[in-house]
């Protein structure tokens, strides 16, 4: 199997999907000519031209708008915000029709666009470029919100997004563009909605995504080391939440912490700390515990910004936490 | 509008029933005062009975189904109205469409409670001080019958948790005061008649509520293995003159006290099933085969090779069996399929001039008996006094399984095999 970046498991994606699909096609800021400001859309101008890979000026509710639209009449859009952040000036093409339109047009309309682009921190880029708002989409009725964590998955959910006849928030890791792994040729589609067991283990049950996955899997090794076998379930999908795979794994392990990049007011392991306590009450030997950013904007000082940040030795404090280690 | 017929709680310390049958089918018409069916609680078989008149419309359980106290088990109503599935949680004033009345008939030790005592009769702890337990360690302390007031918890603020029930029996033992064996040796039980031999091995039979509350109670008294003891002496004469002629025959292996008692052991088995059985935590196992345990010391500490089918061997077949078993548990040269799968032991330290002893039980079978040596003494013998050979004989048992009577009963006929020993080939 070929061994590809994040970033070109991503155009791998793209290419295939659009070969296959003549309605998918790419729109956003230096997606063209500079081909990406992460360099995902290389060499697509060249094959499939200007008409398909479509530069737009720094507009992201009039891009966006008009991804709503030809989505609306049947294309299949693939809108790239530079960043998430700049997308909050789109948020109300994304929330106010592209997460309505089919429930209110009766079923008639739908709207199979993919919204993508990196989303999180990265390393000092300040307060306003350094947010993740995975939690603000997932709170929509009418939004899919996927967030791969390893090439593989990254190729194979952002298939599947295109393909979705939904709209789909496809936040990509910011800082994951340059991680290497195995990535299968040709057709790899993982369903959407779908957690993954990234590592195996009957402690202690540790929920991430994206980014937080890397952490996790860290944390992990060194409580393997310290003699806990932790469970790491990937939830590659935010929305629709895959309770069946957490549930399953907190059933065997009995301890849960989830850990996310995000602010800890109501983000997405509030809702997995709530499906938990609700349908696996009697399972828990211990609170469910979050790991979260820290709940500030982020600062652009180094050691402050590293402070603030989810790290393997938070997760493993937690995880003493919910064994009574501590 | 249907009214709920729910799970009454027909004694105070009843926490679930089983609905043992049904006495009004669906479609049926029901008067106030009418035996809806028969509710089988943790004490007795009794009566639930209709408040409301009508027609039966829904029997919401199954004959069999055990269903805990409040939950819905039928709908009355007018006849053809229609029933919703999965009806609401009934409300209190709908409970109350049903009133326990004893059944005359049988017995019931205590005598059923309204449901406001029935709530304060509830475990005081709930009421006036909550044990801090996590969710999990709660449920698995209700299962394994612990008490949770009664382990000091290592989470903070004293909660606890599931580590903290491990070795928990030792304080329970602590905690709660012996009940009296004997109240409960007469329970009636659901025993299988131990079919002929070459049918299924075992046949499981799921516990009953009196079964389950036996055993709750009495792992809270006693701790894992709630064992007692019973005693009888046995005059060996018979078994003795057997023996010399046996010998005198000079053919064969050597038969020895241990190889009759195995033989009378196995014998009285199969007359006494409910002895020749396994507990299995969510059932017991009556085996329908009997496969003998004998205990053999060796340096290392003690083995018990297995007799298999014991009551189908004769005497020179076990006396064969015992010999080479206990040579090759000696040079520790047993399989394991040798020494596992008993379904009852014996423990002979007769060799070594011990009287009477309590032999421990070899998990998950559910007896042993200990043999002690046999002794001349001078005994009452038909009027006169005269000098007899006799032994000792005791046998421990798990009260979970085995309940005093049974016990006596099984004893009874092995001190009764072993005075006549032709009762062995009978």
């Amino acid at each position: 199997m070929p061994t590809l970046t994040y970033r070109d498991a991503l155009n791998q994606a793209l290419r295939e999907e659009m070969q296959r699909d003549p309605d998918v096609f790419l729109m956003g800021e230096e997606v063209g000519v500079y081909q990406g400001a992460y360099k995902v859309s290389r060499g697509l101008l060249d094959e499939f031209g200007p008409m398909r890979v479509v530069d737009t000026p720094i507009t992201e509710l009039g891009f966006a708008g008009v991804g709503v639209g030809a989505a609306m009449v049947g294309l299949r859009p693939v809108i790239e915000f530079m960043t998430w952040n700049f997308a909050l000036l789109a948020i109300d093409q994304l929330v106010n029709s592209a997460a309505k339109m089919r429930y209110m047009s009766g079923g008639q309309i739908g709207v199979p666009a993919v919204f993508r682009g990196p989303g999180g921190s990265a390393l000092q880029l300040g307060a306003q470029h350094s947010q993740a708002f995975e939690s603000w989409y997932a709170h929509i009725p009418g939004l899919k919100v996927v967030m791969p964590a390893t090439p593989a998955d990254a190729k194979g959910l952002l298939k599947s997004a295109i393909r979705d006849d939904d709209p789909v928030v496809f936040i990509e890791g910011e800082m994951l563009y340059n991680l290497k792994g195995e990535v299968p040729e040709g057709e790899h589609v993982i369903p959407l909605g779908k957690a993954d067991v990234k590592r195996p283990g009957k402690d202690v049950t540790i929920v991430c995504h994206s980014k937080t996955v890397a952490v996790a899997l860290k944390a992990a090794e060194q409580l393997a080391a310290d003699g806990v076998d932790a469970e790491v379930i990937d939830l590659r999908t935010i929305r629709p939440l895959d309770q069946e795979a957490v549930l399953g794994s907190v059933v065997r392990t009995h301890r849960c912490v989830v850990a996310e990049e995000g602010w800890p007011f109501a983000g997405v392991g509030a809702q997995v700390a709530d499906t938990i306590q609700r349908e696996a009450f009697d399972e828990l030997d211990a609170p469910v515990l979050r790991v979260t950013g820290a709940d500030v904007p982020m600062p652009y000082n180094k050691q402050l910004e590293k402070a603030a940040k989810v790290d393997p030795a938070r997760v493993i404090a937690a995880v003493d936490s919910v064994l009574y280690r501590d | 509008m249907a009214t709920k017929v729910v799970m009454e709680a027909l004694s105070p310390t009843m926490e679930e029933g089983r609905l043992v049958e049904w006495k009004k089918g669906e479609g049926e018409p029901v008067a106030v005062g009418d035996v809806l069916a028969e509710v089988e609680t943790d004490k007795a078989v009794m009566e639930l009975v209709a408040r409301a008149g009508g027609t039966l419309l829904k029997q919401v359980v199954a004959a069999g189904a055990t269903v805990p106290v409040s939950q819905l088990v039928a709908l009355i109503g007018e006849a053809g109205e229609a029933v919703e599935n999965g009806a609401a949680p009934p409300k209190e004033e709908e409970a109350q469409a049903t009133q326990p009345t004893p059944d005359r008939n049988r017995p019931v030790s205590t005598p059923p409670a309204p449901p406001a005592q029935a709530a304060a009769a509830a475990p005081a702890r709930e009421v006036t001080g909550r044990v801090k337990a996590s969710p999990l360690a709660r449920r698995l302390a209700a299962e394994r019958g612990i008490e949770l007031g009664a382990i000091r918890g290592s989470g903070p603020e004293g909660r606890v948790v599931v580590r903290d029930l491990e070795g928990a029996s030792a304080q329970r033992a602590a905690v709660a005061p012996a009940p009296a064996p004997a109240a409960r040796a007469a329970a009636p039980s659901p025993r299988p008649v131990m079919p002929a031999p070459g049918g299924p091995p075992y046949t499981d039979v799921p516990l009953s509520q009196i079964r389950k509350t036996i055993a709750k109670r009495l792992v809270q008294s006693i701790g894992p293995i709630p064992t007692f003891y019973l005693t009888t002496e046995v005059d060996m004469e018979r078994a003795w003159d057997a023996r010399e002629a046996l010998k005198a025959l000079g053919e064969g292996p050597k038969v020895s006290f241990n190889d009759i008692i195995l033989k009378a052991v196995a014998t009285a088995l199969r007359q006494h099933p409910a002895c020749n059985a396994w507990w299995q935590d969510d059932r017991i196992r009556y085996w329908n085969e009997v496969h003998v345990s004998m205990a053999v010391a060796i340096e290392e500490g003690l083995i018990t090779p297995v007799i298999r089918h014991t009551d189908l061997k004769s005497l020179r077949e076990i006396a064969a069996e015992s010999q080479d078993l206990a040579a090759r548990a000696r040079e520790r040269r047993l399989t394991p399929e040798e020494y596992t799968g008993g379904t009852f032991s014996v423990s002979n330290l007769g060799m070594l001039d011990i009287d009477e002893f309590t032999a421990v039980i070899n998990p998950p079978e559910a007896g042993i008996v200990a043999i002690g040596r046999i002794v001349e003494k001078p005994v009452a013998h038909e009027g006169q006094m005269a000098i007899r050979r006799r032994m000792r004989l005791t046998m421990s048992c798990d009260h979970r399984v085995i309940d005093g009577a049974t016990g006596a009963q099984f004893l009874k006929t092995l001190k009764t095999m072993l005075e006549n020993p032709l009762a062995l080939v009978w």
